[in-house]
């Protein structure tokens, strides 16, 4: 059975996936992956996970095809709007 | 996800510094590049182990007995996140290990050779280790993501081994006259293989591995740079170095020597080293006597 | 530091400690590079140099007492001054099931020793029990982890069988009931140390091969 271990380098830090491991169950996978990964010391804490408990998600999003800029930065233009409330406000 | 390109577009995609994943349509040919350059890695790690496991049982002392032991440990990693690659790209790893062990596939002409002296295990954790590591920090840069990843844990824990080489060589560097011959007489048994390992300078347009971007380093480069960086080390401790036309031109900047034997590595790395049988033969009898192991624990988990 | 030297017989047993470690430590790196499969190969090798790394500690404690350092006292003794039982010494290697066995039945002989260490009135031999507990922990669990997978091997019960009254001479004989009751298996008549097995002469010759070819050398 392979296993996925995740892995925190730093405490805070986001879980990275390290590798992965060949292991009967559980408990030989936890073991390995300590040994694998933080026999010296270079992790602060580990996560073992079934590979097929893992999905692959091909297309990560669907391509835009109805326009959705409200959801990006670009979507909002804000330089016209803002020098217009300057000016009624004689702060411009 | 990558979108299916042509073997061209595919070429001018990792030229230009792409990388690809697992999942991601590749080229028959780079796939099968990739294993076979992958694979030979990996075969280099397991066989690499054997000379020096021998030495953990002779170590001198506790603090190298434990250095040896843990430098010998890491190559065992080394070899499991290389495979792991390797299975995901297709080839089980069972399949790698038959066709080491039947001789079908390569390895490293550096693991070919016995050891024969305590001075071998400080030549070698010093001057083999950092021709590796000269091969594998440009592998960093590998098209193949999977594989440039393992590499960063690699190349971090090769650094571990390198310090450790060092300070058994400055030992006996500063000991006592033998202790001192010892590493001489290791070096001149040592320096031709130690030549060879980067393979012979071919130029990387011709070099398929160089093309698909799985190396991104000329064979002559990493040789050059390994004389850059361990020749000055080496005489600066008083060892010589087993080759009289061994000089840098100071003006083109480029390390003249005399040319290795590619017979010689050629020969070596089709399985007619020294010690290329016998370590086989451990290999072979060694995985026999632990099949049963496998198939009571492994197999029926799969 | 101790007001006054512990007694001799609390070093003798410290050294016969250190040595068992020492040995078992040597056979067990017999299985480096070699192990049935790799993830195993790397966690095995870390049991090793634990074993190798309780044998130091207990050989700088030894040696404060006695002189000279933890590695004189490990390498530069002959062969009949060591004090290992000679469970340790059998060569397993090739055998899986019987390293396991063994790896099973001295952990769990040793945390019965350790614990009765961590009472000695020898402060710093307690508190070097109490830490080779924290660490051991790993070890008992890996070998309960192994002993669980193999219970249905027939080979495994064969080893453990075999191997049974070599477990024993680890202990005092005082302490052999409790592994007895632990291991479910009847008190029987133990190897004792004092004679070492076959083949330890032969260890201790490639142990101390390099060693000995440099007498007094710095490595």
């Amino acid at each position: 059975m392979i296993w996925e271990v995740f892995r925190q380098e730093r405490e805070g830090q986001p879980f990275q996936h390290g590798g992965s491991l060949e292991a009967p169950n559980r408990e030989f996978a936890e073991a390995y992956a300590v040994e694998f990964y933080s026999r010296r010391a270079e992790s602060v804490a580990l996560w073992v996970v079934p590979r097929e408990a893992i999905s692959d998600i091909e297309e990560p999003y669907v391509a835009d095809v109805f326009d959705r800029d409200y959801r990006r930065v670009d979507g909002y233009s804000l330089k016209v709007k803002l020098r217009e409330a300057r000016e009624r406000a004689g702060t411009a | 996800m990558l979108e299916r390109m042509t073997d061209e577009e595919f070429r001018a995609y990792v030229q230009d510094g792409g990388q690809v994943e697992a999942g991601d349509p590749l080229p028959d040919a780079y796939r099968k590049a990739l294993i076979k350059f992958i694979e030979m890695h990996g075969n280099s790690e397991l066989m690499g182990v054997l000379p020096e496991r021998e030495w953990i049982l002779r170590a001198p002392t506790l603090q190298r007995k434990l250095a040896l032991t843990a430098k010998v440990q890491d190559e065992v990693g080394h070899g499991q996140l290389i495979y792991r690659v390797v299975e995901d790209l297709g080839k089980p790893r069972d399949a790698c290990f038959d066709d080491l062990i039947a001789g079908k596939t390569k390895f490293h002409n550096v693991f070919h050779y016995p050891t024969k002296t305590w001075g071998d295990v400080g030549v070698i954790a010093w001057l083999v280790d950092a021709a590796a590591i000269i091969s594998q920090k440009a592998l960093l840069k590998c098209s193949y993501a999977p594989y440039a990843r393992i590499m960063k844990k690699i190349c971090w824990e090769e650094s571990f081994h390198i310090l450790h080489g060092r300070d058994v060589v400055l030992a006996m560097m500063t000991g006592t006259d033998e202790q001192r011959e010892l590493v001489q007489e290791a070096l001149d048994r040592w320096w031709g293989p130690l030549m060879q390992f980067h393979g012979n300078p071919i130029p990387p347009a011709d070099d398929p591995m160089y093309r698909w971007r799985i190396k991104s380093q000329a064979n002559e480069e990493a040789r050059q740079q390994f004389l850059d960086g361990y020749v000055p080390q080496i005489w600066e401790l008083g060892l010589t170095v087993p080759d009289p036309a061994l000089r840098k031109d100071e003006e083109t900047d480029v390390w003249h020597y005399t040319e290795p034997d590619w017979d010689e590595l050629k020969w070596v790395v089709t399985g007619h080293g020294p010690a290329t049988e016998r370590r086989l033969g451990l290999r072979r009898a060694s995985r026999e006597e632990t099949a049963w192991v496998r198939r009571a624990v492994l197999a029926d988990a799969a | 530091m101790s007001a006054q030297a512990p007694p001799e017989a609390a070093v003798e047993a410290v050294l016969a400690f250190a040595d068992d470690e020492l040995v078992l430590g040597w056979r067990d790196s017999e299985w480096t590079g070699v192990a049935p499969f790799l993830e195993e190969d790397v966690a095995f090798s870390s049991i090793a140099q634990g074993e190798i790394g309780h044998a130091r500690a207990l050989y700088e404690l030894a040696a404060g007492v006695l002189g000279g350092d933890a590695d004189a006292l490990a390498f530069d003794r002959e062969p009949e001054a060591y004090r290992c039982a000679p469970f340790v010494e059998l060569q397993l290697a090739g055998d899986w099931a019987a390293t396991i066995a063994r790896h099973w039945l001295y952990e769990t002989a040793d945390a019965i020793r350790v614990a009765a260490l961590m009472e000695s009135d020898w402060p710093e031999l307690a508190g070097l029990a109490l830490k080779m507990d924290r660490e051991e922990a790993y070890h008992r669990m890996h070998a309960q982890m192994w002993r669980d997978k193999l219970a249905e091997e027939d080979r495994f019960a064969t080893a453990v069988d075999d191997l049974w009254p070599y477990a024993l001479g680890v202990l005092e004989p005082g302490q052999r009931g409790r592994l007895a009751e632990v291991v479910g298996h009847e008190e029987l008549d133990a190897v004792e140390r004092g004679a070492h097995a076959e083949g330890f002469v032969s260890l201790h010759e490639e142990m101390t091969l390099v060693r000995r070819s440099m007498p007094g050398a710095r490595w």
